[in-house]
């Protein structure tokens, strides 16, 4: 299995007495976008945060099953979750650069992990704008702060500094759902760009934008993987009548 | 979610057209094939007169159709009604269209007496008649069985165009003043043979809709 691919075996959480997600088992392909839809409180995006522990920092939250990554089972005890998450990068819905220059927000990732050499960063840094088309409209303000841009451009500020540690999988929490249309646009297309070097899961409540920008598509309702299939498949003719139903509009 | 409300009222006229347009095609079909049989040329014309009203509602259905997959981005089983919506009524369209010209032959035969009464013309008709109404019916319920065996029926329709071919060959062969009628009938052997092709698109239409496979009736 490559670097990209990855599973999940069983896997619920707990948050106390709730179970949240309910022993799903699915597999990620090499760099294809999966898209997780479901209503508000399925699991959806709970599950998504699992997949790089990031649970581990919810009081009473409780993981069993597996995630296997690289030959590794990250839901381990022993799972080094600094390394884990270097390999697997996070987006959240809401751009959070940190108060710091453009520049900095995209270094500081590639410097916690010990690179110091000036034009080792600068490179990883234009690299970085680049492949989140950011490049360009940022270059000549580099040191300005990452708060000054726009919302979509920090969005995408976000993405950069995420690949910045060379991940092989991006988890992305409805990454555009706070953006005007345009820049949503943009980081859809964005998207479309890093499935080429990504494996890439993003949780999403636009279901045209699931449809247009993810290969495959689970259906998650109460906590249970109710359908996962082809996303064409699942937006033509899903085999159950509930994903039907949801993709519809017929209820959440 | 209350958003769909808008979605389901353009669906069920969608829906309401499809029916009427089917209503209007069967008794366009009757009505020439009994202009055929009386070699009536005024109900002829009237079957041709209300060909247009059919390809008005094949419009109507186009641009709800167009409406409704830009303004609700529909997906699954409601994006296959649309799709199924549309072909239906293409299908529907062409037999309205067949049913015209078998009503302008009975307009090429005005003032003629038929060379023999009609038999196997009217039987097939009749049975064709039936594919339609079965057609709509198992689009509005829905039922694939019905779809079957609906399709299934083409099979008698396509015997009896058959025999229609042979008995009109060997009456032009024996006496060649009867080729003009006998071409003619001919044509409108093949009308509603291709009439019941459509139903049975329909058929398949309606298999796709609800398991989303084509399957290939016109087998």
């Amino acid at each position: 299995m490559s670097e990209h691919a990855f599973y999940t075996k069983d896997l619920s959480v707990y948050y106390g007495e709730k179970h949240a997600v309910k022993k799903i088992s699915m597999d990620f392909p090499d760099r294809q976008v999966v898209a997780l839809i479901g209503p508000s409180g399925c699991g959806k995006s709970t599950f998504l945060r699992s997949l790089n522990r990031m649970n581990d920092l919810i009081p009473g939250a409780r993981i069993e099953g597996e995630v296997w990554i690289g030959g590794e089972n990250i839901c381990d005890p022993g799972t080094d979750v600094v390394r884990l998450r270097q390999k697997i990068g996070m987006v959240w819905q809401r751009p959070n650069p940190f108060h710091k220059s453009i520049y900095e927000n995209v270094a500081f990732g590639p410097r916690y992990h010990g690179i110091r050499n000036k034009k080792e960063l600068d490179r990883i840094v234009e690299e970085c704008l680049r492949k989140t088309a950011l490049w360009d409209e940022v270059k000549d303000r580099l040191h300005q702060s990452g708060l000054a841009l726009s919302g979509g451009q920090q969005q995408r500020l976000c993405i950069a500094r995420s690949l910045a540690v060379r991940p092989s999988i991006l988890l992305m929490d409805e990454p555009a759902s706070a953006l005007d249309p345009v820049s949503t646009a943009k980081i859809e297309e964005l998207i479309a760009e890093l499935k080429k070097e990504y494996t890439i899961v993003i949780v999403t409540h636009n279901m045209q934008q699931a449809a247009r920008i993810s290969d495959k598509t689970a259906f998650f309702f109460l906590g249970d993987l109710i359908e996962y299939d082809d996303t064409n498949r699942m937006f033509t003719n899903p085999s159950r009548k509930s994903t039907d139903d949801y993709i519809s509009g017929r209820f959440g | 979610m209350v958003t769909r409300r808008e979605f389901d009222i353009g669906l069920e006229q969608l829906q309401n057209m499809l029916v009427e347009m089917g209503g209007r095609v069967e008794r366009a079909l009757a009505d020439s094939m009994s202009a055929l049989e009386k070699l009536d040329a005024e109900a002829a014309r009237a079957v041709v007169k209300e060909d247009p009203l059919i390809n008005q509602i094949e419009e109507k259905i186009s641009d709800l159709g167009a409406k409704l997959i830009a303004t609700q981005q529909p997906v699954a089983k409601d994006l296959r009604r649309i799709l199924v919506a549309l072909k239906i009524s293409s299908d529907l369209e062409r037999m309205g269209d067949l049913s015209v010209d078998i009503a302008k032959v009975v307009l090429r035969l005005e003032g003629q007496t038929l060379m023999k009464p009609l038999h196997d013309l009217p039987r097939m008709a009749l049975i064709v008649r039936s594919m339609i109404v079965e057609s709509i019916q198992s689009y509005i319920d829905e039922n694939v069985d019905l779809a079957y065996k609906m399709a299934k029926d083409d099979d008698q329709v396509d015997a009896l165009y058959s025999q229609i071919l042979r008995e009109m060959f060997s009456l032009m062969a024996e006496n060649p003043k009867t080729v003009t009628q006998a071409m003619y009938l001919s044509f409108v052997g093949r009308y509603i043979e291709r009439i019941a092709d459509h139903a049975t698109n329909i058929g398949e239409s309606v298999v796709f809709l609800v398991v989303g496979k084509r399957p290939d009736l016109n087998q």
